[in-house]
């Protein structure tokens, strides 16, 4: 062993040769990193820079607060409230399922909000909240914040949240709001930063809708640094939105909460209007629906029985439905008559119940006939064969023209959903639609607003309004947008219809109120000063055989619901110098003159009094009963009212 | 091997074996430990809590562990070499059955007080083998090609272990640090000459192969050299932590944005902030300055050790300083290599820096025994 203590010189100097070699190879590649530290470093740190603040730096969008709704007289329609929401946070909750179970003792989570919980927090990162409830009562919140110990990564964060303290009352107006759906993100609107903050509430129907962009506001803009995974660490800056701004309504929320309970559990709706400048003073469709729970997230139970009632509690029938208008058309077909100089007002037809035409009987509604007509008992009576004689002389081309001069057959510009057109039929129209050459029967139909003729309460009313002012009114729900007066006070310019001929339909609509044969006489105002003029309408919805009519037409009371005949009825008022104009459409209400009539009087009362009307306006022998109703519908209001104060 | 084979009164006895350490190298050490110290607080919020302190503590414990080797003579240790080889093979096998996995691989031994990497640890045995066998091995069997069989088993099983972890960057720094072993001891050149042809051809049969029945590699590692070779490509899936790495280096500049102030590491934008992406935040914090600072003290520590190296006359010794040192080269080469975009994302530490007690201890082991090589280094030698 004693060799290898004399250590080898030679292999000694090439060890320190190769050791040489390795270490130069380690210093150049040492000198390599050098430079390319120095690069990175010197060189392109500007790029660097650059790219490093574009990588800290996270915009997020501030939700802005959203317009508020309030009816004329400033009453708060829709609002926004400071809503509570408790989220859960994976990473300081730890054991997930044990904190909802802990969660659930404490207030109501259900079985679907506890799935999509777990399901939302197994896709989202760990820091994320998500979530568990919205809209959390006080006592709710008490209750967490005192057990907070024991739910780690639950916490309460406020939002703000859309209330409809008016509950049901303006559900078809103003609609609701709702989380941004696929449909919303059309229409140009993929881009728009703001759909995206979660849990952003969009309009989803009625002035909500229409007026989405005046209503929401620009979003505030808050700079956060941010790490890779999203997490904020740091607010830099904050610059508040713009809130949306406010609108005001032409309603009065005490007049829709009349109509509201007046219709009571009716299929109806009713549209009052100030026959001057237009504004919709109220309109209102039963029955109606809570708008808050749209916006909460309404079940699926409640939706669905919304969606199956007959009666249609969705729908806002003031605007989207179009009915046969009935005799209430028959004001169109005189004046068009009269203006085209066809006939005077002292021309009499006979009618004997019923009128052959074309080898087929036109009926009127009264077994029998009228006898002698002429245009103003024609229409106090309501008889029909008088404006078949009308129509064939007439035409459906000057019937059409009235029709739409009076504001039927046009969709009105407001605010709301689904505003229905209607339809007032021409030849074209019918060649075009139904591919059929126009028949005289057609015309004679549309003549007592029957066949083809549809219209919308609101479109009613809008007649009634062009009746009573003679001029081109035109509806109007907005009052002001962030108080800056919508319509200037200018007055709409004059109806293209000679004064004495508006007159003569004018007068003939009091006395079908007013006078004892009138069809809407048991309805009529004995005050004055109050008076009203209308006219009653009865549609069919069915076709009455022959058989039936030789065994007697088979009564409405005895027919389903949904065969029965719509009631109409459309008025103004006070008769000397009106100022609202109403219409009422009772579906399957039966005659007009028996559901409708009552009603739109008593609106019409309510309307000019602001207020419940005294006894004394009407007649004698229903006072009894009308004080009853007002004490009922007093209780009904009351109880709505308290039914708010309670939500609220 | 005995004492006797030195001339023993030229040997430092007891604690005069202080005064013979490399103090240049251990100064250095706890210099980029220092530095260590530094950026783990800095990532952490400037906090003490949770790894400057527990790094502190085994740097500590590593430190002792060091001085306590190099006062061991570097006989006893030359004498444990097939041992400790053959000991850390026995971990590798241990941990393909009992090891815990992270990232995809079984890399962990769980020994209850430390979580031991086995591959990090046949770094070193390996190197301690190898000097071991050409310290025995007669000067003119070198390059015999029966004589070289053995330091390649030597080599391949370690390689094997770890490649079936599976790690393929360590795996490869071992089989480097072991061929620089057999270039050291004087290997011919021609070996050297035809295994770099081989590696070609080998490199070529693996992209050949992408795709194909035969795939010699896995999806994951293909994926990464994709990403080395054009990190912009996918600059938030594969790509990205190459991509943030240079932007966090980068945005550094010459003096950087001050101790925690690094908006990149500090943010998370970089993954293993801590540990093997270490350098990033200093780049960041410290600019050209902090990083080329830590790279000097680095490259003085590879100079002090070969000079150390060429000055000791034992053979063992010498292979042993000169293995050492190109690990310790190899670690922090290949991390700043990565971090700077230039080798695709390994999981290499960077040495004394980064967070982690495997690497640590095992980096403060190895200088140990090259401080024992140089205390009880051969003197006054013919």
């Amino acid at each position: 062993m004693a060799d290898r203590i004399q250590l080898n010189p030679k292999s000694n100097a090439k060890l320190s040769r190769r050791g040489l070699i390795i270490g130069g190879l380690q210093t150049a590649f040492i000198a390599g990193l050098a430079v390319r530290m120095r690069k990175l470093q010197v060189e392109d740190a500007s790029e660097y820079r650059l790219l490093a603040d574009e990588n800290r730096i996270n915009i997020r969008l501030i939700a802005p607060a959203r317009g508020e709704i309030y009816d004329r007289n400033g009453k708060v329609i829709a609002r926004n409230e400071q809503s509570f929401r408790i989220t859960i946070v994976k990473e300081d909750a730890g054991d997930i399922e044990q904190t909802l179970y802990s969660l659930s003792n404490l207030i109501k989570i259900s079985q679907n909000d506890a799935k999509r919980v777990i399901e939302e927090i197994e896709r989202s990162a760990p820091f994320l909240p998500v979530t568990v409830r919205d809209q959390l009562s006080f006592e709710e919140i008490a209750r967490i914040a005192t057990n907070s110990p024991i739910l780690p990564g639950v916490s309460v964060e406020q939002g703000l949240s859309r209330v409809y303290p008016l509950i049901e009352s303006y559900a078809h107006v103003v609609g609701y709001v709702g989380p941004v759906s696929d449909n919303d993100l059309k229409d140009g609107n993929e881009s728009n930063p703001l759909l995206k903050i979660p849990r952003f509430q969009v309009g989803k129907v009625g002035i909500e809708r229409q007026f989405e962009d005046v209503l929401r506001g620009s979003a505030g803009v808050m700079k956060v640094e941010v790490n890779a995974l999203g997490r904020v660490m740091r607010n830099l800056d904050r610059k508040e939105g713009k809130p949306g701004n406010n609108i005001q309504l032409t309603v009065d929320t005490e007049l829709q909460a009349y109509i509201q309970a007046r219709l009571g559990s009716e299929s109806a709706s009713a549209v009052v209007m100030n026959c001057k400048n237009g504004e919709i003073l109220a309109i209102a469709s039963s029955p109606s629906y809570d708008p808050n729970k749209f916006v909460k997230g309404i079940s699926y139970s409640d939706f669905n029985e919304l969606r199956d009632n007959e009666f249609r509690p969705l729908a806002s029938k003031t605007v989207q439905d179009a009915y046969p208008p009935g005799s209430t058309f028959k004001i169109v077909t005189a004046l068009a008559a009269l203006e085209a100089n066809i006939i005077s007002p002292k021309d009499n037809f006979s009618c004997d119940g019923k009128m052959e035409i074309s080898n087929r009987f036109f009926h009127c509604w009264k077994k029998g006939g009228h006898g002698e007509m002429d245009l103003a008992k024609s229409l106090i009576e309501s008889c029909d064969v008088y404006f078949y004689e009308l129509a064939l002389k007439v035409g459906i081309e000057r019937i059409n023209e009235m029709a739409t001069q009076l504001g039927l057959g046009i969709q009105h510009d407001v605010p709301m959903s689904a505003i229905t057109k209607g339809l007032v039929p021409s030849r074209e129209w019918k060649l075009k639609n139904r591919e059929q050459e126009w028949l005289v029967g057609d015309t004679v139909n549309a003549s007592i607003g029957q066949g083809y003729v549809l219209s919308s309460p609101l479109q009613l009313a809008v007649m009634a309004a062009r009746l009573a002012s003679g001029r081109n009114v035109k509806p109007m729900l907005t009052k002001s947008i962030n108080g800056q007066n919508v319509h200037d006070d200018k007055e709409f310019e004059d109806l293209k219809v000679g004064k004495a001929n508006l007159n003569i339909i004018r007068k003939a609509l009091f006395k079908a109120s007013n006078d004892r044969r009138g069809t809407a006489y048991g309805s009529r105002i004995i005050n004055n000063k109050y008076r009203m003029a209308g006219k009653t309408g009865t549609s069919q919805v069915r076709n009455i055989t022959d058989a039936e009519r030789e065994n007697g037409v088979t009564k409405n009371e005895d027919l389903p619901w949904k065969r029965r005949d719509h009631a109409l009825f459309i008025n103004f008022a006070p008769y000397d110098d009106p100022e609202i104009a109403v219409s009422v459409v009772v579906e399957h209400g039966g005659a007009g003159s028996k559901s409708a009539a009552p009603i739109a009087r008593d609106i019409t009362l309510q309307a000019l009094f602001k207020g419940t009307p005294p006894l004394g306006v009407y007649p004698a022998k229903d006072r009894t009963a009308i004080f009853e109703q007002q004490k009922r519908l007093r209780e009904i209001l009351q109880e709505l009212e308290m039914n708010r104060k309670n939500k609220a | 091997m005995t004492y006797l084979e030195y001339k023993i009164r030229a040997v430092p006895k007891g604690f005069s074996k202080l005064f013979f350490l490399n103090w240049p190298i251990i100064l250095l050490l706890c210099a980029a430990g220092a530095i260590g110290i530094i950026m783990l607080t800095s990532v952490a919020g400037n906090s003490w809590h949770p790894w400057a302190s527990a790094q502190l503590k085994r740097f500590f414990v590593g430190f002792v562990l060091m001085i306590s080797i190099a006062m061991t003579p570097i006989w006893f240790w030359k004498s444990m070499s097939v041992l400790a080889y053959i000991t850390s093979l026995g971990l590798l096998v241990l941990v393909e059955f009992f090891g815990s996995t992270g990232m995809g691989a079984q890399r962990w031994l769980d020994l209850g007080f430390i979580n031991l990497q086995p591959s990090e640890m046949a770094k070193i045995t390996l190197v301690m083998v190898l000097a071991f066998y050409y310290d025995w091995l007669p000067d003119e069997r070198t390059s015999k090609p029966l004589w070289i069989i053995a330091p390649l088993a030597l080599i391949f099983l370690p390689f094997f272990l770890v490649l079936q972890q599976p790690d393929l960057g360590t795996s490869l720094l071992i089989v480097i640090g072991g061929g620089v072993m057999m270039f050291l001891a004087g290997v011919h050149w021609g070996y050297f000459g035809a295994a770099l042809s081989l590696s070609v051809a080998g490199i070529f049969a693996v992209f050949y192969s992408r795709g194909k029945d035969w795939q010699l590699l896995n999806d994951y590692q293909y994926r990464r050299i994709d990403t080395f070779l054009d990190p912009s490509s996918d600059p938030l899936g594969a790509g990205y932590h190459i991509t943030q790495s240079k932007i966090a280096l980068g945005s550094g500049g010459w003096t950087g944005r001050g101790f925690g102030q690094g908006t990149q590491s500090r943010l998370n934008f970089l993954p293993e902030k801590h540990t093997d992406f270490i350098f990033t935040t200093l780049a960041e914090e410290f600019g050209f300055i902090g990083g080329i600072s830590l790279l000097i003290v680095y490259a003085l520590i590879v100079v002090f050790a070969i000079i150390a190296a060429i000055r000791n006359k034992d053979r063992f010794s010498s292979l042993l300083i000169y293995g050492v040192t190109f690990t310790f080269f190899l670690y922090f080469a290949v991390n700043m290599a990565m971090v700077m975009g230039l080798a695709p994302v390994v999981g290499v530490p960077l040495p004394l820096v980064s967070y982690g007690g495997s690497s640590l201890l095992v980096l403060m082991v190895a200088f140990g025994l090259l401080q024992s090589a140089h205390v009880h280094k051969p003197r006054g030698v013919i």
